[in-house]
Formats: C-alpha cells, structure tokens, sequence
C-alpha cells in the first residue's frame, strides 16, 4: 500500500458535488501534478461531510484542517501556500457567524464539536467507492463476528439490548421485529431497508448511502443470519442517482470480496441483496405500500395486521428496516449492545441524525445522541438563527410532523417527548423558522404536499388533505371565517382517525400543530385579516412614509411594475392596484421609508 | 374464537375472517360503500369504521378489511366512530350530491349538514368498478391513474380498451351512478331526507306527526302548493 504524507478528502456527497466538488477534486489533482507532488498527497472523494452549508469543502488530514466555501481559483494558491510552503491559508477556513477568527481544525467548529458519530463515523473519511478503506476503518469485521461466532437468537439479543428502535420514524424496537420475524415457519424470507426517503428538508438516508454504503450492506447480511432470510432489497429513490451509484458498486465489491452472494466468508451463508428503484411517490416510504411497489403493483397500502413480518413481499414474512437502522447494526454487533445503551434517553438508545434546514445558519446533516434538548442541536449544532432574527419554531418528522414552538425549545429529542408534544420523529427533518415565518402558509405549504403524494385510497385522506390545503389556502387569501377553524379541527381529526396508512394517520399534524401553538396567527388572519408574519401576500400593503422619504427614486427604479410614482426629491407613492407586494422596493430603501403591514 | 364486540363476548365461526362479516352475522348496522361480498376487500370509503382495542392504543379501522382474531375487542359505535363517520358522509355528499346511494347514507345517519365546498363529481374512487372489472369480469380493463386529489378511474391512457367488452358491469356496481330521487328539490346538496328516521319538523314544530306531510318545513311537501299555503 502506498504511503502519503498528506491526505485531501474532498466532500463528494450531493452538496458539495452540486456547489462544484468534481472540479475542485480535479483542479487539485492537476496542481499538486503540477508541483510534483502527486507521489506524497492522495486527493480522496469522500461521503457528505455534513456541513453542506459551507461546502464545497476540503479537509486536510493528519491535521485535521478544514476548508470551505472553495472556487476553482482558490487552488492554485491554496496548494502553493499550504502543500508546498506549509502555511495553512486562513481566509479559506470557516468564521463563524459574529466572529472574526477563523477556526482552523475542524474538530474545534461547534458544527462537529457536538456530534457523536456512530452512524456517520465513515463520513468524509473515506472513498465510499472503494471497498478496502471500508474494510480499513473495521468494516465487515462485525459481520465476521456475527456469521462465525454467534447463534441467530444471540444476534437478536443483542440488538434487544441495545434497545435500537427504528429510525425511519414510527421507532418500533428492532430487535423485536427481528424476532417477531424470526418466529415464522415459513422457510422462505425477506428483508427490505427502506430508502424511500421523500421527506421534503430530509437527506439522512441519501446522506449514509453516499458515505457508507457498505454499512448498510453489512447491517443486512447480519440481520439476514440473524431472521433467516437469504435474500433483501434495497428500495431507493430513483430522485438519488449519487447513492444508487455508489450502492451498486458496493454491492458489487462485496460479491467480489465474498462478503455478499454464496457462502459468505466461508460460513456457508448465502444472501444476495437486489437493488429496486422507486417511482417517486412518497407513499412508498410506508412498508406495505413499499412492498407492493417492489412486487411491481401500484405504491397502494394494504391493512395492517397482517403485518409484513408475518405476510410480506411475495406473501413471505418479510423484515423492514430503514437505512439508518440497518447502517447502525455493524456496531452494535461489534461493540457490544452495553456500549450502545449507554447512550441516549431511558426509551430512545443510540443516536440520531437529524437533517437542519431552513431558517439556520449551519444547514447540513448532524448526528447526535437521542436526549439533546431542542435548543442544543438548533444553537450549539446548528449555529442560531441568521441575521439576529428570531426563532420561531422548528418541524420535525417532516411534513407528516409537527412543530415545535420557543416554549418548548428545551425538550429533550426522543421518540415519546416529540410525540406527547403533537409533533414525532419522522426519519429525522428539521425545519427551523424564524419570525418572518407565518404558521399558516406553513401548514398550507406541508398540506399541499400531502394532497400531491397522498395515494388516494382512502376518502379520509384525499378528501381531508385536499379539503384542509382548500381551507388553509381561503385563510391565508383574507377569506378565512371563524367557522373554518372548527371545520378545519373537525376534518383534521377525522383524516387522522379514519385513514388506513402512516401517512393519512399523520397527514393533520401540520395544521393540528399549529392550531395548538400558533392559533393567535389564525385568528388574526381571519379576523383581522393580517399576516403578522408580513408573508401571505394577499393580507400585506406596502407603503411609503411621507416623513421617512427622500425621493432617491432607488425604489421607483426597482419596482417590476411600475407601481411606485413620483419625482426626484419629492415623496413617492406606491399605486395598491398594480403593487404585486413583491417586496423589492422595501429591499432597496435605504431610509427605511417602506411600511409593511 | 371469541371477541368482544359491543361489549359482550360474543362466539366467532371459524369461517369469518373479517370484523365487518362478524358485525353483520349479529345483526349490527354498519355502513359500507367500496365493500361487497363478491369483491376482494378494499378499504377506500372509510364508512365502514369501528373502534378497535381499549383505552390510549384504541384506534380505528375499516372493518372491511381488518382480520379478526381471538380476543379483538371492537366497537362499533362510539362517539369517535359516529364523529368520524358523519364526517366521511358529509365528505362524500360534498362531492357528489347528485347519488341516491349517498344521499340516503346522509339522511340514515343524520348528516344534516353540508359545510364544505359541493363539487358535483361523478365519481367516489370507492374502486368497486375495478375490482368488479378484474375479479369478476376478468377484463382488467380500467384502472387507477394518477394519486391524490388527481387520482381518477379510467382505461389506460384514456382511449377506448380494446380489453373492456362493454360488459356494464362496472356501471350495474357503482354507487354513484344511481341518481338520487327527483324530489321535491333535487337541487339542493342534502335531500329530504326521507330515509331518516329523525323527525324534520321538530325545530319549529312541537307536534312529532309534522312529518306525515302537512305542514311543509321539512321541504317533503314543497311540491304541494295547497299544503304550503296552509303552513301559513
């Protein structure tokens, strides 16, 4: 094995690939060639580092420097100063938000600082394409132990213990669904991971494929000793075209390795693992609806009991788990179910990772154990809210999910406390708002999504979920009544009970959260027909303050319609008829003579 | 087998395997509209709810396709089940008034009135069509398209099926075909009523015999000018 003084690790998850990491990786390989130095620094593409905010992103290792936000023109200087000179280049490195320092080592930013990597251990660390730096980093070494030391009953014990529950939202114990499937005589099984995420803000599941694939093969072929079954499936997203490249290669490599197929490290073990990409409903995300989907029917769910460890895929009991369920498996195996329940909540062991989007100052990928408050992972992790504006609230579980209000910034996240506050898990989104925010187009936003992937099965849910967006949409157009707000709880509460699937269960969260917490917002959208959050435009005027004008005509210039009138030096005036409330006008004036109400 | 339904313990034959033919084999009223016995259970109307299990984990289910096993403690009427299914009901006559099937399903179960938008579809999605058209005509000629509020029925790509034999049999199953009865107002979203067992004229009138059709304020007898005339 060659040996390197220096490794560049290079993020190639999709953000970083998309704000134009390719090309960064080429511009170094071709500056470092250029220097002759190709024989003491590797330049590796490696999984989504997390901190997608800032990317595209290098980090230099042994050191540990990390840099950020890189152009193609930044190489030539960046290679000449640090890989050739030795001096680390400062304006490259991350500043956090109100300082002015830069922080040259990542494991000092508080983005990394706070997070404890278990399923993410991989993660901007190595090439997920290739599968010896897996093997480097102990990979497949749990499976080794598993498939030649231990009984399928210890297997399932030991996921018991750790308390491992699933992470693709409704957090059923795993160990016992493993059982449970376990249990059935039939001979034939199956297994399933669930990579259909569709979460809008959600990119957990996309984020370990990308970075590890090989964990989540690993964690299968375990589970698949441990039930029984010889074969399992891989739904992903078609709308994932990076994680089902790298999945098929790691499926591939571990053929080649004899770690996947027949007699599995000459354990006489045999599973195969067949990859099926989805359609693009969000439905499929729910297991029966999954299932149908993978046997070539529409994406439709069936009633539940059966369940599908009991009638399944191909009518065979049939284990389902999330990615990052199967992805934390490995380590479990191989440091001890103790090592895993020490962490976490009394209900929820382990971590979780959460993806923080929205109104945040660090969007990327966390992940962090199961009993951080709110307000940990939104200010510590996350960085606050940018530019001094206030928090708001934060979604969580996705649009199924609920929102969490300031009062309640100090909840500890786990499985029972984000559902006994109206909001749940999900597979793990996080959507932070700020004051600009207004609850009701939130609700409506969520809704309409919903009405869109609802599969239509039941009335309940197509009928509500159109009905409710149909609502919300009147209210945040100044044509609320007060009536609506019964009507609206009235159908929220019956899509909720009457539906048959996850989805139509969960569908009223969004306005019955907001309802709970925000229905101040609600009444003075119907009632005294305003916005507060200055956001629904129908129920928004924009005007000019005779006494704050100066007639610079800056927003005359600007406004799209010609709306606004007047002449130098003299105060403008804003025409309400063609006033689109585009806001461009309030965005140019510097004498903050724009009144928005 | 044994479950508890309403309530009392009450035998199961073995050959049952859903909680809705339990509830019909006692005699229990229960609505259905996408269920029929010679079709394959789907689950789409919601009307045939009942509440399942006891306490927090109480939930409800279609009884159409909810297998039923040793222990199973249902109710069939509960405020929840009741609550949720005036709603369905109302939903349903929001989207098309014009069926007799769903207007005697409003008036039988006392949904009086209509607070969300009437659309005036033809169609309920309740899928009898198309499980009629693959089970038991064997043709498989229409089917789902699309999801959500965008989902329809129809032949694939929307042209005549070369597969479909003008059978009919998916117009002899459908509830929403059969239109309602050209009452006194046909027009309205809720009609008359006459399946309802409510007596119409009890908020203006004391006198429970209003409904034999003399005075006029329920609207049975608006097709009668003397009648109306001697209200006032």
């Amino acid at each position: 094995m060659k040996q390197y003084r220096t490794h560049l690790l290079v993020c190639a998850g999709t953000g970083c690939v998309a704000a134009g990491s390719f090309e960064i990786k080429k511009a170094l390989e071709t500056e470092i060639a250029k220097r002759g130095l190709q024989k003491e620094i590797a330049v590796i593409s490696t999984g989504c580092n997390g901190f997608c905010e800032r990317g595209p992103i290098v980090v230099v290792q042994p050191e540990g420097i990390f840099y950020q936000n890189l152009s193609v023109r930044d190489i030539p200087h960046l290679v000449e100063e640090h890989f050739l000179k030795g001096r680390p280049v400062k304006k490259l490195m991350y500043v956090p938000p109100k300082e002015e320092k830069p922080i040259p080592k990542m494991s000092d930013i508080g983005f990394f600082k706070h997070q404890r990597l278990i399923v993410l251990r991989n993660r901007g660390r190595i090439d997920p394409e290739d599968i010896e730096e897996y093997i480097a980093f102990d990979g497949y070494k749990a499976l080794e132990k598993a498939l030649s030391g231990m009984e399928p009953k210890v297997i399932i014990d030991e996921i018991k213990t750790s308390g491992l529950r699933g992470r693709g939202g409704a957090g059923f114990p795993t160990g016992r669904k493993w059982e449970l499937c376990r249990e059935e005589k039939e001979p034939v099984k199956y297994l399933v991971c669930n990579a259909d995420e569709g979460d809008p803000g959600a990119f957990m599941d996309r984020s370990i494929l990308e970075a590890d694939p090989h964990a989540v093969l690993e964690g299968m072929t375990i589970g698949a000793k441990a039930i029984g079954a010889q074969k399992g499936f891989i739904y992903v997203r078609t709308e994932y075209p990076l994680a089902l490249k790298r999945l098929n290669i790691a499926i591939k490599q571990a053929n080649e390795y004899g770690l996947l197929g027949k007699d599995i490290l000459g354990t006489g073990f045999n599973f195969t693992i067949e990859v099926v990409r989805g359609a693009g409903a969000f439905v499929s995300g729910e297991e029966t609806s999954l299932l149908a989907a993978i046997s070539g029917r529409i994406g439709v769910p069936k009633q539940r009991p059966p369940y599908p460890v009991k009638r399944g895929l191909f009518n065979k009991p049939t284990n389902i788990n999330n990615v990052e369920t199967w992805a934390n498996v490995p380590q479990i195996i191989l440091r001890g179910a103790k090592w895993f329940a020490g962490m976490g909540t009394k209900g929820s062991k382990g971590t979780k990772i959460f993806s923080l989007v929205g109104k945040i100052n660090n969007t990327g990928l966390v992940e962090v154990p199961m009993g951080l408050t709110v307000k940990e992972i939104i200010y510590d992790v996350g960085g606050g809210i940018p530019n001094n504006k206030r928090f708001k609230a934060v979604q969580t579980g996705g649009p199924s999910g609920g929102c969490i209000p300031e009062n309640l910034l100090d909840l500890p996240i786990d499985y029972e406390s984000l559902t006994k506050v109206g909001s749940m898990m999900g597979s793990g989104g996080m959507i932070v708002m700020d004051e600009e925010t207004c609850m009701i187009d939130v609700a409506k936003y969520f809704m309409n999504f919903l009405r869109d992937e609802s599969c239509g099965k039941c009335l309940s849910c197509r009928e509500g979920t159109q009905m409710m967006w149909q609502i919300l949409d009147r209210i945040t157009k100044g044509k609320g009544e007060l009536s609506d707000l019964e009507l609206l709880e009235d159908l929220a509460i019956a899509t909720k009970d009457a539906s048959m699937c996850g989805l139509g269960q969960t569908a009223a969260n969004p306005v019955l959260s907001t309802m709970r917490y925000f229905k101040d917002e609600y009444i003075a959208h119907i009632k005294d027909k305003k916005c507060p959050a200055r956001v629904c435009k129908p129920l928004i005027k924009y005007t000019i303050l005779d006494e704050r004008c100066t007639g610079c005509m800056a927003c005359l210039k600007v406004c799209p319609v010609n709306a606004i009138s007047g002449k130098k030096k003299e105060v403008h005036t804003i025409d309400q008829k063609k006033c689109t409330k585009c806001g461009s006008c309030a965005e140019v004036c510097r004498f903050e003579a724009i009144l928005v109400e | 087998m044994t479950i508890k339904l309403n309530g009392l313990n009450v035998r199961v034959p073995d050959s049952y395997t859903t909680v809705l033919e339990v509830c019909k084999f006692y005699g229990l009223e229960i609505p259905t509209l996408c269920y029929d016995d010679g079709l394959e259970p789907y689950g789409g109307c919601r009307l045939c709810l009942v509440e399942i299990g006891e306490g927090d984990s109480a939930k409800l289910v279609s009884s159409c396709t909810y297998p039923v096993e040793d222990g199973l403690v249902v109710r069939t009427n509960t405020k929840r089940v009741i609550k949720a299914r005036k709603m369905m009901i109302e939903m349903l006559v929001a989207i098309c008034p014009s069926s007799k099937t769903i207007q005697d399903l409003a008036s039988k179960f006392s949904v009086t009135k209509v607070r969300l938008p009437v659309r005036h579809e033809d169609c309920i999605l309740c899928g009898k069509c198309v499980r009629m058209c693959k089970e038991q005509m064997q043709a498989g000629a229409i089917g789902f398209v699309e999801r959500g509020y965008k989902k329809k029925i129809t032949t694939p790509f929307d042209i005549r099926s070369e597969t479909c034999r003008l059978c009919g049999g998916c117009i002899y199953i459908c509830p929403a075909c059969q239109l309602r009865c050209q009452g006194p107002d046909a027009t309205t979203d809720l009609c008359s009523g006459c399946l309802s067992l409510e007596p119409t004229c009890i908020e203006t009138h004391d006198d429970y015999q209003c409904w034999m059709g003399t005075t006029g304020d329920c609207g049975t007898c608006e097709g009668r000018p003397d009648q109306r005339k001697s209200k006032k």
